[in-house]
């Protein structure tokens, strides 16, 4: 018992030590644990509106519409959308203006949250939406076929607005694998993205990636926050990477 | 059309060459049991087999479809792979409704045309029974995992997640939605779709003693209206059943129209060297299109027309093409496994065969095994070596199981030999 406690307070030390040396330097390399298989980034499909507003060195608004699993309880800044913005300020042009601004629509089903995009596009106007959902679905098993209707409402609304958009599926959460069947929901996900040409981040297979090769634990049962600020942080700059990619403004590209 | 076609002792021209005589069941040696054939069942409608040996290739299909249920249900991994639902479009849910309606019509069938409507029903009364209470214990355990995964989890990458477990905060309409049968936790579908096509048995043979071939008709006509009119049973808190019990009532039904003589009737068309080429090119087009799901490079090939056509491929009401799949995987599977295939009794398909002659129990077993598993797996260790071994053992328990029913049964069959019915073994009816 003895041995057990002093272990994790080793590990818990080395925990806090990392990030703590990590906040010197603004955006350091990618950390190791973020690697991932190139095919996971992946996309046919473009993100027009964002190649030619950042060509145009106009402002780059970005809208990420999402759920409890968008943020950590009490650390804001350490969430995928706060590291994507820290990622993309540091890769594209230095003169570019990149604001993310977060619309959470807790426990809300995709047909609830699509409900409100008219308006909420009315509101803000944002050259890029990325439209996390499915979570709430699964947990609450809604038929998939009205799932897949209601996200083909949701982002043929968003598109009617004039952004360009961006799903992204569920997290990958070993631990509830078998309470909740999130198959149906990743499938009719990855429909509707061919259907409309809309790039699809594959947060749930990113993350298997990662469990499987062992670079996060994803079935520890640990409370305190070190670990999803890390997980934020890979999904952060694999979700800028996307980006960047479907936009065409990776290096060599940016400049035409 | 089974791979059991051949109980009822038909011939196939195709089957192993072997030209056993045709059987109809009139000519039966009657006097092997007299008890079987009753002048008020001279002519009946429906012609049951001779009680003769079991079936051994039922056993072993559904023992296989057993197995496959089980790895199916727990997390992917490398014996997922080894599962037919990568293959094509159908899974081991097929066999495994279609094994439960012929051997469920085989039995009480039996006890219908010897017994009367009444006492068939009372008897299938009592395994719905065995069924239903089967799924309330299933039930329990998920809800122990479920609480204990919600009390020891606070994991913040996951607060979201736990939105699963706020049904424990209303625990009196939970339990009693899932006593109803409505609330329908992740991998517990199948019972409840086996206790309501059991629910149902009563009617279907009566019907298929006046005109099994009506009877069928009505079931694809049924079948037909639920994807016409979108017939559904709906479920708590929302949505509807896993498997739509009006479309799976089909397979149910033809399992039973071929126990009661179906098949026989088309053991011609069966061996048809025709029925045997479609269903080969069938199964093989099947098989890329699955491969396209796993490389999508080959998709490129697929024209557009026809993926438009055929997606989504619905399991809950049973598309069209998984059960036309199952057929042809059928078809060629009575045709190159005969029923007198020597390998059935080989000790290397014992283990198989022994599961699907306990099919309850072990597809009880089989749940909560995936349930233990999930468990191991997220609270003690991960990895693939880990997840290899609790399918390996897994499978071992359930055959550890399913020999020590039987050998008990053996024993208590001796013991208590007087007046032990061969008809009235409940588990040829087989379960859930």
């Amino acid at each position: 018992m003895k041995a057990k406690v002093l272990l994790s307070l080793t590990l818990l030390c080395g925990y806090l030590a990392v990030p703590s040396a990590r906040a010197g330097d603004a955006v350091p390399d990618a950390p190791a644990a973020c690697e991932l298989p190139p095919y996971l980034l992946a996309t046919d499909s473009q993100l027009h509106k964002v190649a030619d507003t950042v060509t145009a060195g106009k402002p780059l608004e970005i809208l990420v519409i999402g759920s409890r699993s968008t943020t950590i309880p009490s650390s804001e800044e350490s969430s995928y959308p706060a590291r994507m913005q820290a990622i993309l300020k540091e890769k594209l042009p230095p003169a570019e203006v990149v604001h993310v601004s977060v619309e959470l629509q807790s426990k809300k089903t995709a047909e609830e949250a699509a409900s409100t995009f008219v308006k909420l596009m009315e509101a803000k106007t944002p050259t890029l939406v990325i439209w996390q959902t499915g979570t709430v679905d699964a947990i609450r098993s809604i038929d998939p076929d009205d799932f897949r209707s209601a996200v083909t409402d949701g982002v043929a609304a968003l598109q009617n607005a004039g952004a360009d958009v961006v799903l992204m599926n569920l997290q990958y959460s070993p631990r509830t694998e078998s309470m909740i069947s999130a198959p149906p929901y990743l499938d009719n996900m990855r429909v509707v993205a061919q259907e409309h040409d809309v790039p699809l981040f594959d947060r749930f297979a990113i993350m298997r990636q990662w469990n499987d090769q062992g670079q996060f634990d994803l079935f520890s049962p640990s409370r305190g926050p070190e670990l999803a600020k890390q997980v934020h942080d890979c999904l952060g700059r694999a979700l800028a990477q996307f980006v960047i990619d479907a936009a065409h403004l990776g290096p060599g590209q940016q400049q035409n | 059309m089974s791979i059991a076609d051949q109980v009822t002792g038909s011939t196939i021209a195709g089957t192993a060459g072997s030209p056993v005589g045709a059987n109809p069941v009139g000519a039966n040696p009657v006097g092997a049991k007299p008890a079987e054939v009753r002048p008020r069942v001279a002519a009946p409608a429906i012609t049951l087999p001779a009680i003769g040996e079991r079936e051994l290739r039922l056993d072993l299909f559904r023992g296989l479809a057993l197995w496959l249920i089980f790895i199916d249900h727990l997390p992917p991994n490398l014996l997922t792979w080894f599962t037919i639902r990568n293959y094509g479009f159908s899974d081991a849910t097929e066999i495994f409704i279609f094994i439960s309606g012929y051997t469920a019509a085989f039995v009480y069938g039996r006890a219908m045309l010897e017994n009367g409507f009444l006492i068939a029903t009372a008897r299938i009364l009592r395994r719905v029974w065995q069924i239903y209470v089967a799924h309330v214990f299933l039930f329990t355990i998920f809800l122990a995992e479920i609480s204990y995964v919600a009390t020891s989890f606070e994991n913040p990458l996951y607060t979201e997640e736990m939105g699963i477990m706020d049904f424990l905060k209303q625990p009196d309409i939970t339990i009693v939605q899932a006593l109803l049968l409505r609330f329908r936790p992740v991998n517990m579908d199948v019972l409840p779709l086996y206790i309501v096509l059991m629910l149902a048995l009563p009617l279907i043979l009566w019907s298929m003693k006046w005109r099994p071939d009506v009877t069928l008709a009505l079931s694809a006509l049924l079948y037909a209206a639920t994807w016409e009119l979108d017939l559904y049973f709906s479920a708590y808190p929302n949505g509807f059943w896993a498997f739509n019990p009006f479309a799976w009532q089909l397979l149910f039904v033809f399992g039973a129209w071929c126990a009661l003589g179906g098949a026989r009737r088309m053991s011609r068309i069966l061996a048809s060297p025709v029925t045997m080429w479609i269903s080969i090119a069938y199964l093989v087009a099947a098989f890329y299109v699955t491969l396209t799901w796993y490389v999508p490079q080959l998709s490129h090939f697929m024209p557009k027309r026809l993926e438009q056509w055929m997606y989504p491929i619905d399991k809950t009401d049973l598309d069209v093409l998984r059960f036309t799949h199952f057929l042809a995987l059928a078809a060629l599977t009575v045709r190159f496994l005969p029923r007198e295939w020597p390998g059935l009794k080989s000790p290397w398909l014992r283990p198989l065969i022994v599961c699907g002659q306990h099919s309850l129990e072990i597809f009880c077993l089989g749940v909560f095994l995936a349930f233990a598993g999930h468990f191991i797996l997220a609270e003690v260790a991960s990895g693939p070596a880990m997840h290899a071994l609790i399918s390996l053992s897994g499978i071992l328990i359930m055959w550890a199981m399913a020999s020590l029913i039987s050998w008990y049964k053996r024993v208590a069959d001796k013991s208590g030999a007087k007046a032990k019915n061969a008809v009235g073994n409940a588990d040829l009816a087989g379960g859930g």
